[in-house]
């Protein structure tokens, strides 16, 4: 080692690297997206099949569905890396731990939130959106899902060393969740009524901004307990 | 300024001692007051205008309602502080806390249901109010939870600390949000219905009945602080001095 690495840099490698694992095992980050396509799937059926009443229900559906489909897909975040020791060294390293978290947050966001954003128009359109919709409602699961990321870091920081710990997962993050589903499932409502959706929209932005922001730092705090 | 009287409360045996000195002192007045609220406000005080009778499960649901919100409060900041200065009796209090909040935040929803019923027409309404009242009790839940879930007791107060001040940062955004989702559809008007300013006759058994809960609170916590410190405590010399009632023979 010639230089000491900064923890940008740190942080870049492991997202490279969490990425790079990934991609050799596409089966597991395809899952959340399947879930998600599949539960919104459920509500025409569960529902009524018509166009038009679909629509009404359209944004809580896929809201929901995208909530509980980022929950599912937290496990994913820490809970490999935990048990083989790799967050005990990355706690180690002498870098900054929430830079290092935030990484993670980042790659296991690129590798389920993104996907679901970009299914959230297809699963859309099936349940009655118009396609004027489309971009309102991409920007409106972008944003969103980038939350639900960062609040879903601390829920399975606090959740780490506890065996079957999914139901208390859910228990955690859902109620924290609860300003994203509003702002998000207004701004998907507004857009498919075809009103101007920036209201809302800029609210869950400033929702990511300040998870972005202190986030990381929870994370790290409750990662740091749960190593211990 | 001298911090010391500060100190003395983090060592265990000194707060467990005022803790057995308190409890009566906070028991007697709280059984005193509540029963005089409650009488004051069944029976003396006189029938709202518009709501007849059933105004009165106010004398319960709004100290309950108020005092789950102060419990929530309360034990973020002792699960912070407990965090923050590794004080181990302040997380004893956040332990010993959260249960009661969830037991006033429950009791507050049910009254507020069934005083729903005969005014509004239906036991529940997605009012923000009640919506955030709901959201509170989660994260009682989910701190109680998560501190069942890690068996060692110094970890569970650490990482119930961090849900706790997560929770309360989260408070104000999750009260804003619900309210700003609510204010788009229709307000409920039977709500909004503003009654006539209380009588004295109604507004100090109110008061009486805000303060007597109140006192219950604190009356609980202390004595569930006491028991907690207990088991947490249990292989240390003073409790087994405490419990032989000997002092140095143990």
């Amino acid at each position: 080692m010639s230089r000491p690495a900064s923890s940008l840099r740190a942080a870049s490698l492991i997202l490279q690297r969490d990425l790079t694992l990934a991609f050799r095992r596409p089966g597991e980050w395809l899952q959340p997206v399947a879930f998600f396509l599949i539960v919104t799937m459920l509500f025409p059926l569960a529902l009524d099949p018509e166009l038009s009443r679909l629509r009404a229900l359209a944004p809580g559906a896929l809201w929901v569905a995208a909530l509980l489909s980022s929950v599912l897909a937290l496990e994913f975040l820490f809970r490999e890396d935990g048990r083989d020791g790799t967050l005990e060294q990355f706690a180690l390293s002498g870098q900054s731990f929430a830079w290092l978290l935030l990484a993670k947050t980042a790659s296991h966001w690129l590798l389920t939130g993104l996907p679901l954003a970009i299914a959230a128009p297809l699963a859309a359109v099936g349940l009655g959106a118009p396609a004027s919709a489309i971009p309102g409602i991409l920007v409106a699961l972008l944003l969103g899902s980038v939350s639900l990321s960062l609040l879903g870091a601390i829920g399975a920081g606090l959740t780490l060393g506890i065996r079957r710990g999914g139901a208390l997962l859910s228990l955690l993050v859902l109620p924290l969740a609860i300003p994203t589903l509003v702002f998000g499932a207004r701004a998907t409502a507004m857009a498919i009524q075809g009103e101007p959706a920036a209201a809302p929209l800029y609210l869950l932005a400033a929702l990511t901004v300040f998870g972005i922001t202190l986030a990381p730092l929870a994370a790290a705090a409750a990662v740091r307990i749960s190593l211990e | 300024m001298s911090w010391a009287w500060f100190h003395r409360f983090g060592s265990p045996p000194y707060f467990y001692r005022l803790a057995t000195r308190w409890v009566p002192w906070l028991s007697w007045p709280a059984g005193v007051l509540i029963v005089g609220g409650l009488f004051g406000g069944l029976v003396i005080a006189p029938a709202d205008y518009q709501q007849s009778d059933a105004y009165r499960i106010l004398y319960v649901h709004a100290p309950t309602a108020w005092l789950s919100q102060m419990a929530y409060t309360l034990m973020a900041v002792a699960a912070a502080v407990g965090l923050v200065w590794r004080m181990k009796v302040a997380s004893a209090v956040a332990a010993a806390a959260a249960p009661i909040g969830a037991s006033f935040t429950a009791v507050s929803l049910v009254t507020g249901m069934l005083w729903g019923q005969p005014m509004w027409g239906t036991y529940w309404a997605w009012d923000p109010r009640l919506v955030f009242q709901l959201v509170l009790f989660f994260f009682f839940l989910g701190f109680i939870g998560l501190r069942s879930a890690i068996d060692d007791v110094s970890r569970a107060d650490r990482a119930g600390a961090v849900l706790a001040i997560v929770g309360i940062v989260n408070v104000p955004i999750v009260h804003y949000s619900v309210t700003w989702w609510n204010s788009l559809h229709q307000a409920p008007s039977v709500l909004r219905a503003q009654g006539p300013s209380m009588p004295a006759s109604m507004l100090v058994p109110l008061l009486m009945s805000f303060l007597g809960i109140t006192l219950y609170f604190y009356a609980v916590l202390f004595y569930r602080t006491r028991a907690e410190i207990l088991r947490r405590d249990r292989g240390a010399a003073w409790v087994r001095e405490l419990l032989t009632g000997k002092g140095k023979t143990a």
